[in-house]
């Protein structure tokens, strides 16, 4: 009976959904011209050759495949395999509690999503795929969003809903077992070492012997401290206002890290050399974790968003109203992975290389924390889950469309690594001219003297490259060639800024969850308040991702070669995980036919993570496989070498290791729905008992 | 006009949920307190815990 009334409701969605301002033949010919508008820029970006073509095309392309996905694909997801209840009361309405539990309006969470899940991952991402061109990296934009982000984040949410906001780790207890519970607890864990080494390497690559852009991130930690103190005595819970004015004040640091750069005495200071940096960031990582929230976290946070949301509508607003022209050609002699900003074929690399903007485990993570218990309806998940998603894949667009702006050979100076072109300008304007992207190292030096910088040759990372292209753009409609160095280092204190909230942030995270493991072997060490366990925590979590820092600081063709790879394995592996939760859950709703939603980005993901893993430990290039690497030093008697091995060694462990998660939590799941499927098992969900919403109730009355 | 009107409310409203504005002014509501330094910091060291833990996305 419940049942019938559930589906009866879930049909009466699929109407309920649509749009009716307008009518029925009007919007059926608006929708088909979408679709041909959509189709045509999909066929100029993949089949146009040999030409430049403009970057609207890109974003045309992707506004209507966009589009297409929410309108015609997340509305079948919401009818007929969530079968989304409108009368069905969210743990925001039935746990209020004016804290975590409140019912908000969907625009207010949908921002607050937003905001949660865009972090650098979609800005760098795309730019270092842009080395296959701009065609591989926008493709997988487009499709990986519609038929595998949106879906992950979305079914997530609803499932987190139904389930009084419970977290992915307690799902995957729940609804696979034990097995999948603690693989996605070492996932998150995995993730979060990773993560954080990767970008703190972005974040070196983009300072080092910069003494402008050192200076300018340099301030921001006393900005922050001073907001921190500003909100908690003299303005209380005015934090609008003290993100402006912290935005004043970064702003006035850009400014002044054009005269700490062109001072000698203070440049000396703040030239730094990589190893310098990663010392000083970890140093840094490990001190602000141990801080109290409010004093730097908290106002570091509401600056980093504030510049983030204004950057990326700025962004926007330039590539529109300027329509750059894409010089990167749509694919690049390097598909064949002999690529110098990493190496690998387009299969399975660029799709590792991209996790957010296309897929992204990390996402499950916030879906599953704090956004479902805000969520009103459970109509609006789909607005909150898919469409967020959306909106972050338009920011990978734009970074594709930053990237693909610069000239292939300025482009290619920036992001490879010394150990590949060499280290004198002019030898690495030569390799990279005979690849056929025509650079000289008088263009390079010019290029760098009008962003303010000593060079910018090598400066691998995807940070540099992006704040070029993003330089470039604003430069040629908000105060021309003059005033690209500003530009270029605000783009610059835009990433490392919430690059450092997240070191900041990540820290704490993994140091919670390392104390509430600890917490089961000995109580004190549980006690979030107790300070000897905050500090051996978090000594624990920064030696972890510091380690990796250091290993990408001192790696000769760059660490990002390495890094990157294992960032984007262990993302793709906590999607695997959410995804292996999704599917478990669908087919113990008993909606077997309908498992392919899920099914089929699983699948992708693993063939994907499977080989991209394979290829990192076992492929004979030294330049892919890591083992490969480690016997090719092996002839080499230096200590150099000798910790070269042993990072190549310990990376493929590392690999390894993930991809045995990968291969036990699959079986735990296959598992679980083989019992279901056979009727060994009686299936049935661990969703909370339904109860009426009085929302439904008021808008009927 | 209406509609500018609504859509920037819901701007602003999005904004202050962002930046906690408006988890300060329910706080304060749930507390029948007025803001002030000392009610701030509770608020602060009430929800210091909840904000430690969220994760920010990559």
């Amino acid at each position: 009976m419940l049942i019938a009334r559930r589906r009866r409701i879930g049909h009466n969605n699929w109407d309920t959904l649509r749009t009716k301002s307008m009518p029925k033949p009007l919007r059926i010919v608006m929708w088909i011209g979408i679709a041909l508008l959509g189709a045509l820029a999909v066929a100029t970006i993949a089949l146009r050759r040999g030409e430049q073509i403009n970057a609207m095309w890109l974003v045309v392309a992707a506004f209507c495949s966009f589009a297409l996905g929410y309108r015609f694909y997340s509305n079948f997801i919401s009818a007929k395999v969530l079968a989304l209840d409108e009368q069905r009361a969210t743990p925001a309405e039935r746990l209020e509690n004016g804290r975590d539990f409140v019912p908000t309006n969907k625009w207010v969470v949908f921002g607050h999503h937003f905001a949660a899940i865009a972090g650098p991952g979609p800005l760098v991402g795309p730019v270092l795929a842009a080395q296959f061109g701009y065609l591989p990296g926008t493709l997988w934009v487009l499709a990986g969003a519609v038929f595998g982000g949106c879906v992950q984040d979305f079914v997530i949410l609803l499932f987190s809903i139904r389930r009084d906001g419970k977290s992915m780790t307690e799902m995957a207890r729940e609804e696979i077992g034990r097995v999948g519970g603690f693989v996605a607890y070492l996932a998150v864990i995995s993730i979060i070492i990773i993560l954080l080494g990767a970008v703190a390497l972005i974040v070196v690559n983009a300072l080092k012997a910069s003494p402008w852009g050192a200076f300018t991130i340099a301030m921001t930690i006393p900005i922050a401290l001073l907001m921190g103190l500003y909100l908690r005595r003299l303005r209380p819970g005015k934090v609008l206002e003290t993100s402006v004015l912290g935005f004043v004040l970064v702003m006035l640091a850009i400014w002044g890290g054009q005269w700490a750069s062109q001072t000698p005495s203070v440049a000396r200071v703040f030239t730094l050399t990589g190893p310098t940096l990663a010392i000083l960031i970890i140093i840094y990582g490990f001190a602000a974790s141990a801080l109290p929230v409010w004093l730097l976290l908290a106002p570091r946070d509401y600056l980093s968003t504030f510049v983030k949301l204004g950057t990326i509508a700025l962004l926007a607003l330039g590539i529109v109203a300027l329509r750059p022209t894409l010089h990167m050609p749509a694919l690049t002699r390097f598909v064949d992975g002999s690529g110098p900003v990493f190496a690998g074929s387009i299969f399975p690399f660029a799709f590792i290389t991209i996790a957010c903007g296309a897929i992204s485990g990390f996402h499950s993570l916030i879906a599953s924390g704090t956004t479902p218990k805000l969520i009103r309806r459970e109509s609006e998940a789909r607005i909150v889950g898919y469409g967020a998603m959306l909106a972050e894949s338009t920011v990978a667009i734009m970074a594709m469309i930053a990237a693909c702006v610069l000239q292939p050979g300025t482009y290619f100076a920036i992001n490879s690594p010394a150990g590949v072109v060499g280290q004198a300008p002019e030898v690495a304007a030569a390799t990279i001219t005979a690849w056929g992207f025509p650079v000289t190292a008088a263009e390079m030096h010019s290029l760098a003297q009008a962003v303010g910088e000593q060079t910018l040759f090598n400066r691998t990372g995807g940070a540099p490259a992006f704040a070029v292209g993003m330089a470039h753009i604003f430069s040629n409609s908000l105060g021309g060639q003059a005033v690209m160095a500003l530009w270029y280092h605000f783009a610059i204190m835009f990433e490392a800024l919430f690059i450092l909230t997240i070191l900041d942030a990540g820290t704490r995270v993994g140091r919670f969850m390392v104390q509430d493991a600890l917490g089961h072997i000995w109580k004190p060490l549980g006690r979030t308040s107790w300070y000897p366990s905050i500090v051996a925590t978090s000594g624990l979590v920064v030696a972890a991702w510091g380690f990796f820092l250091w290993q990408g600081v001192k790696d000769p063709v760059g660490g990002i070669n390495s890094l990157w790879p294992l960032f984007g394995i262990s993302n793709q592996l906590l999607a695997t995980v959410a995804l292996c939760v999704a599917t478990t859950i669908i087919i113990k709703m008993g909606k077997v036919r309908y498992a392919l939603v899920t099914l089929l980005p699983l699948s992708w993901l693993v063939s994907v993570t499977f080989t991209a893993a394979w290829q990192k430990i076992f492929d004979p290039s030294p330049r892919i496989g890591f083992l490969a690497h480690a016997r090719n030093l092996a002839s080499s008697p230096t200590q150099e070498a000798s910790r070269l091995i042993f990072n190549d060694r310990l990376d493929a462990i590392v690999t390894g290791f993930l991809l045995v998660m990968v291969v036990l939590i699959l079986l735990e799941s296959v598992l679980e729905c083989v019992k279901v499927l056979s009727g060994r098992k009686q299936a049935g969900v661990k969703e909370t008992p339904f109860v009426a919403s009085r929302f439904a109730t008021e808008e009927q009355g | 006009m209406m509609r500018l009107r609504e859509m920037v409310n819901v701007v602003l409203a999005m904004l202050r949920e962002i930046f906690d504005e408006s988890a300060y002014r329910r706080f304060l509501e749930r507390k029948q307190m007025v803001s002030s330094c000392k009610a701030y910091a509770e608020f602060v060291q009430e929800n210091e815990l909840l904000r430690a833990r969220r994760p920010r996305c990559c």
